[in-house]
């Protein structure tokens, strides 16, 4: 079973290909939208990317809920586990 | 055996696998076709990963229809991977949300209608004056429509792109049909697609049309809507052009 930090460190690596975010900056605690300026469309991107990489399914309607990239790992981490 | 067996098919608009052109391509390939699909501007980099989830990889275009480099363009494009086409789908509307949706109907500036009618009505006539020379007589050409013969809620100024894209289809129907090309386009229920999701006020949809439709209505399926795309591209429609066929459970036959 991945751990947290790697998939934070998958996902920052999918964020910083899409957004052109620096990985380093992709922590648990930032926002998506307000510290890393993510927006909609490269969201979806995003998670399109992320459900290939980790194997799991993200709804639309989930999506509005994962504000920060720890809500997005948190998603994974349960979304690999059930 | 499908009934697209050995047909070629570019289905144009297709985002997520949550689009209708994505319903389309899919059906199409379980009934035997060859299917390219297209879009474009930064979307274009998430079609190509969700192309991998179609039970055939298609190639992937890229076709802004308001850009006449990019139509001009086409053919070759498709040469590249099929050397004509039996039929094409135009899956592609765009109304700012912010301006000309909502509510904001007498406020609806004229740069953001006219791009609205150009990319969601005047690209249906692009597209098939460009594709036409690829097809040949039992060609089909369908488009998707929200019922524009009435007003909605919200829909505002996308619902007058939706009348020209009605009429056009029409002009198209009129037109190609000396080359034995058929145009009709599909009027779909409500679904929750991208699009769908950026109309302000979408949901207000979904309630009327779940209690009256008789057939009732699931607005995340889209495999009804892609059932019936594929049905007009084959050859069981071969003397309907100009229609257009509600998807929608039989709620544009209900008065109440
Ligand atoms: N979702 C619904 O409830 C519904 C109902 C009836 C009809 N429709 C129609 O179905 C069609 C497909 O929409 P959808 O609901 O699948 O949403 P969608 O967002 O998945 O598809 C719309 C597509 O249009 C493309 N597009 C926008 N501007 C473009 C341009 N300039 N050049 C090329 N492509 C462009 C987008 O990239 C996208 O792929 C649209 O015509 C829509 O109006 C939708």
């Amino acid at each position: 079973m991945a751990s947290t930090e790697e998939i934070r460190s998958n996902l920052a690596e999918i964020v910083n290909e899409i957004a052109g975010i620096p990985v380093e900056d992709v922590q648990l605690d930032k926002s998506f939208t307000d510290d890393l300026d993510v927006d909609s469309l490269s969201m979806v991107e995003v998670v399109v990317a992320a459900e290939e990489k980790f194997s799991v399914k993200i709804p639309d309607d989930e999506v509005k809920n994962l504000k920060t990239v720890g809500d997005a790992v948190a998603f994974i981490e349960r979304a690999q586990n059930g | 055996m499908g009934i697209l067996d050995g047909k070629r098919i570019l289905v144009a608009g297709v985002t997520l696998d949550s689009s209708i052109g994505f319903a389309t391509a899919k059906v199409a390939q379980e009934q035997g076709a060859t299917v390219l699909i297209s879009n474009f501007g930064r979307a274009l980099s998430i079609t190509k990963r969700i192309a991998k989830r179609l039970p055939v990889e298609p190639p992937v275009l890229e076709l802004d229809v308001t850009d006449d480099e990019h139509l001009a363009a086409l053919p070759d494009k498709i040469r590249e991977h099929v050397d004509g086409l039996d039929g094409v789908v135009h899956s592609i509307a765009y109304g700012n949300p912010e301006t000309i949706l909502g509510g904001k109907f007498l406020d609806g500036p004229w740069d953001d209608v006219s791009r609205a009618v150009h990319v969601s009505a005047y690209s249906l006539k692009a597209l098939a004056v460009t594709c036409a020379p690829l097809m040949s007589r039992g060609g089909s050409i369908v488009g998707l429509t929200f019922d524009a013969t009435v007003a909605w809620p919200g829909y505002d100024w996308m619902g007058v792109a939706k009348a020209a894209l009605e009429s056009t289809s029409r002009y198209l129907a009129r037109d190609l049909g000396a080359q034995g090309i058929r145009c009709n386009l599909v009027s779909a229920g409500p679904l929750k697609t991208l699009a769908a999701k950026a109309i302000p006020g979408f949901e207000k949809f979904e309630e009327p049309w779940l209690e009256r439709a008789p057939l009732g209505w699931d607005p995340s399926d889209l495999e009804p809507t892609g059932k019936t795309i594929v049905g007009l591209l084959s050859d069981f429609f071969p003397s309907t052009t100009g229609e257009i066929v509600h998807v929608d459970g039989g709620y544009h036959a209900m008065g109440a």
